[in-house]
């Protein structure tokens, strides 16, 4: 019986293997995810493993505001001077120095652009010297607070040379300060960066000023152990001496935890590749199912004559879905092995994108192969079970004549299939009526699915007059005339193979008019209420929104014909324990009159360096009113107590919460993101643009273009 | 009318007024009226009658094929009528071989493996002295390792004769065995049929409508209309053609 089966399966396998072909797609992007991250998890372990190689016990301030992977990078607080002193006084330690590290330091090319990151920070650093992992290639250390040094892959990026002089925009100065380029350094094993990280060495006070945004502070303290002492001891030591404030880890801790952060945010890749990998196998399934079913049909005469002889229905069954597993296994075979490639050449293109990763070994994880056998397998046999009833239906008597099997009557699946599309319109008249009450999104969701199985029903019934009304098109010739009765005399067949096209046709529109609709909205919203002339924005290629220098917005509002010139700042704050997304205006009076925001109480037109706006939403939700104080830790610096002067309507266009502009200083990254400006009635776009873009000559990273009121792209 | 030879115990297979009938209302047909008729063991029967006569339904009736009205249906001990899937797969294992006329061989499969298929589907082990009785009896053993597509029509036929024969069912039934073959082949086939009757004393029940393949046979049923009309012992293909003669004027057909 089984040599029989296997005999079969061979005699057809090209038909097999071209239907496990969606299979093995599907399978590959499964297989594919895992290598992938499996892979660049690796690659970035030996790199934080690197980069902390250096630290025996480091120290840290708890920041301020705590934020996950999905709300953006966290930006650690700065640590005072002093506290360096008395972790040197810890017994145990040999040596602990104070470092300055934070991101946002962006070196303008020789071509005058900023040499952008894709994803890894671009480091602003105080030089404490040359270590066994990083060393001078060429020059000296920075000794002047006009000198720097920086990286080999940075210097190569940015086209600069030793002795010229680079300009670099800081954490805390978004307009362009010139450095004399003093030296230039490489790390051990040859390597002219870490993971495609980019880093820039100041002198400390330099550092401090620019990166920290305040003298005499540090971003961490490095901390070597004296012989004798472990990394474990000191670290127990260190903090109980500072107390609860500080976080102290180990080095290899701060490299399994930098690392493990990253990983998270690598999960991303697998979600999409394991969305492919959805739809591929959702097609495999009809695929599989109609071309079994057609080969179930074909071999009616032979499984009659199993059955004649001898063989139980459970014994077809069986031969059925064990072809179904040779297909399987050999689809998920072929899909692993495409799927290794696939994530070995995501990773190596991901390796290139992030500037020069070093990519560890591809390997394969357990996880593929297991997720790639158990996918293919289960897909594979669940589409054949359907046709493997069938064939264990076919009577023996089928052998000694030939009985056609007449199609069963379309009534029951008619009727099944008129139910359960009725239940999805109703499910979808409710949800896009707005009747659904607060369940909108899952009664819309809802009743796509229903409706979406039950067409699938339908379109054995709805295939016959579709399919001979196109076929009038072709009955001129005889093919054609053949092809309309054929496809005409079984519609389910008709409609089994339709449906592979139906689920991948309605996925593919699916997902575009999701993402059209929702760009249209916003665009058409933007174009709407936005009442601004020119837009002050750059592309945002990493972590970090590009920024410009404030000074630009003062010295904009002094041009002939501007009316109003607003700039926008953003932070991720701690509002009574909970995160919130504050914005901060460099001119309140443009939430009106250019964002359109009506006020529903209090002043919403001018604010006091204590006071603060909030949409109407949040003071909904939190309970506030015009008058309620409220508490707010931003990134930096300490709590502050602001009072609610004022509530506008919630909108797309307006933020949760306004601060005062001189709260701005305070926020990971201090510097306007956006600007607008609007002219006065009878001013030229056309005058003033190039008066703005020479304003931002020295803020490199940002443009100036045509707003929503004068051009309609957007 | 009941054929009956022999004693009831050595009856390999037994029809007890058997009706079939198909459909109902005006389109009803009864395909056949109160049969009873036994088979016995040891001896080659063929059923004729001319088409419509309900020749191949009584023989896919007495095989557990199809069901039937009224009645009942035995092949040795067991009763099939009233049998479940699984007793009627049990019986098709044990006690049934077929040949049909159209050969039904896998075409995947060598002439050896399709005979050895029902043994291989029940799980068991050929007894190996009487496989190789089989194969020197249907003359098969150099073409062994062939596909059916590389054997004639005579051999395949061969090669699903041996393949009824290997399990040593109760009984065989073959339907118009000779019905696609040429008439050297089919009298190979039929004698070989009839040999293995005398020397093995194998049962075998075959649906014809040839004379010349009737004589083969020891016993000739003849049924017209559905029902038993006629039967010849130790007929000739003279007096089949005969007897078949006179069924196409059913008045002259007496009991």
């Amino acid at each position: 019986m089984f040599r029989a089966t296997m005999k079969s399966l061979l005699a057809r396998k090209v038909r097999l293997i071209l239907s496990g072909l969606a299979v093995v797609l599907g399978v590959m992007f499964v297989s594919g995810a895992f290598v992938l991250t499996d892979t660049l998890g690796r690659s970035f372990d030996s790199v934080f493993a690197d980069g902390f190689s250096e630290i025996d016990v480091n120290v840290a301030a708890k920041p301020k505001v705590q934020i996950n992977e999905m709300e953006g990078e966290q930006t650690a607080s700065p640590l005072p001077a002093a506290v360096v002193d008395r972790v040197k006084q810890v017994p145990g330690a040999a040596s602990a120095t104070g470092i300055v590290n934070a991101d946002g330091a962006r070196v303008i090319g020789s071509n005058g652009k900023v040499v952008t990151s894709f994803g890894p920070p671009q480091l602003g650093e105080n030089w404490i010297g040359e270590s066994d992992l990083l060393q001078l290639r060429e020059g000296r250390g920075p000794q002047a607070d006009d000198e720097i040094v920086i990286n080999k892959s940075l210097a190569t990026a940015a086209k600069v040379q030793v002795g010229q002089k680079v300009g670099v925009l800081t954490a805390f100065e978004s307009k362009k300060r010139e450095f004399t380029l003093v030296g230039v350094f490489g790390y051990s094993g040859d390597r002219d960066s870490i993971g495609g990280v980019n880093e820039v060495f100041f002198t400390t006070p330099v550092a401090q000023r620019l990166m920290l945004g305040e003298p005499d502070v540090f971003s961490s303290i490095t901390v070597r152990t004296a012989p004798g002492v472990s990394d474990e001891t000191l670290r127990d030591d260190v903090a109980r001496t500072l107390g609860p404030d500080y976080e102290v880890k180990t080095g290899e801790q701060v490299a399994a935890d930098a690392s493990a952060s990253l990983k998270e945010g690598l999960s991303f890749f697998n979600k999409i590749l394991l969305g492919f990998a959805a739809v591929a196998l959702l097609v495999g399934t009809f695929l599989i199912l109609n071309t079994f079913s057609i080969i179930v049909a074909q071999r009616t005469r032979e499984l009659a004559l199993m059955r004649a002889i001898g063989a139980s229905g459970r014994q077809i069954i069986g031969s059925v879905v064990l072809e179904a597993i040779a297909v399987g296994l050999i689809a998920s075979v072929l899909g692993l092995a495409a799927g290794i490639g696939v994530g070995a050449l995501l990773a190596f293109l991901f390796g290139k994108l992030a500037g020069g990763l070093t990519l560890a070994g591809i390997g394969v994880p357990a996880a593929a192969v297991i997720g790639s056998f158990a996918v293919g397998l289960v897909i594979t046999v669940v589409a054949a079970l359907l046709p493997a009833l069938r064939a264990s239906r076919i009577p023996p008597i089928a052998a000694m004549q030939d009985v056609a099997t007449p199609d069963r009557p379309l009534t029951k699946v008619t009727v099944a299939g008129s139910l359960v599309t009725a239940v999805g319109a109703v499910l979808l008249f409710l949800g896009l009526s707005g009747n659904a009450g607060g369940q909108t999104l899952s009664t819309i969701l809802g009743g796509v699915l229903f409706a979406f199985i039950g067409v699938a029903l339908l379109t054995p019934l709805i295939s016959r007059p579709v399919v001979s009304l196109l076929g009038v098109i072709f009955s001129w010739s005889v093919p054609g005339k053949l092809g309309r009765l054929n496809s005409g005399r079984n519609p389910r067949r008709t409609a089994i193979t339709a449906a592979a096209l139906m689920v991948g046709i309605a996925l593919v529109t699916g997902v575009t008019v999701i993402l059209d609709s929702a760009k249209g909205s916003i665009s058409a919203l933007a174009q709407d209420t936005i009442k601004a002339e020119l837009v002050i924005a750059g592309q945002q290629g990493g972590p970090r929104p590009p920024t410009f220098d404030p000074a630009v917005l003062d010295r904009a509002k002094t041009l002939p014909g501007v009316r109003m010139v607003d700039g926008e700042y953003g932070d991720m704050a701690r509002i009574d324990g909970e995160g919130t997304w504050v914005a901060a205006s460099s001119d309140v009076a443009s939430l009106r009159q250019i964002f359109g925001a009506k006020a529903t109480a209090g002043d919403i037109d001018r604010l006091s360096p204590t006071q603060m706006l909030a949409s109407s939403d949040t003071a909904k939700s939190r309970g506030w009113s015009v008058g309620s104080t409220v508490k707010v830790q931003l990134t930096r610096g300490a709590e502050r107590t602001f009072t609610i002067s004022g509530i506008y309507e919630s909108s797309q266009l307006t933020n949760p919460v306004t601060l005062p502009v001189t709260a701005a200083k305070d926020f990971a990254i201090p510097q306007p993101i956006q600007g607008f400006i609007q002219l006065a009635p009878g001013t030229r776009v056309a005058d003033v643009q190039p008066q703005v873009e020479a304003l931002l000559a020295d803020s490199p990273e940002v443009s100036v273009a045509t707003g929503t009121r004068s051009s309609s792209s957007r | 009318m009941t054929a009956t030879v022999g004693q009831q115990a050595q009856a390999a297979a037994r029809a007890n007024d058997v009706w079939k009938v198909y459909g109902s209302g005006e389109a009803q047909v009864v395909a056949l009226r109160g049969v009873s008729a036994e088979f016995e063991r040891g001896r080659f029967t063929a059923i004729m009658g001319p088409s419509g006569s309900g020749k191949s339904t009584l023989m896919h009736c007495l095989a557990g094929l199809d069901s039937v009205t009224r009645g009942t249906v035995s092949i040795g001990e067991t009763t099939v009528t009233g049998l479940g899937d699984a007793g009627l797969t049990k019986l098709r294992r044990d006690k049934v071989g077929f040949i049909f006329q159209q050969f039904n061989l896998l075409p995947t499969l060598t002439a050896k493996e399709n005979i050895l298929l029902p043994l291989s589907i029940a799980g068991r082990k050929p007894d190996q002295a009487w496989y190789d009785t089989v194969i020197s009896t249907v003359g098969l053993r150099d073409r062994l390792d062939h596909r059916p597509a590389q054997l004639s029509g005579g051999q395949q036929q061969r090669v699903a004769c041996a393949r009824a024969l290997v399990s040593r069912p109760e009984v065989i039934f073959a339907d118009e065995p000779t019905g696609n073959l040429d008439s050297r082949a089919g009298a190979e086939v039929l004698a070989f049929l009839r040999d293995s009757v005398r020397q093995h004393g194998q049962t075998i029940v075959m649906v014809t409508h040839d004379p010349t393949a009737a004589a083969y046979a020891d016993r000739v049923v003849f049924l017209a209309d559905g029902e038993i009309v006629s039967e010849l012992i130790e007929p000739t293909a003279e007096t089949v053609l005969d007897t078949m003669k006179k069924l196409d004027t059913p008045a002259e057909v007496g009991n």
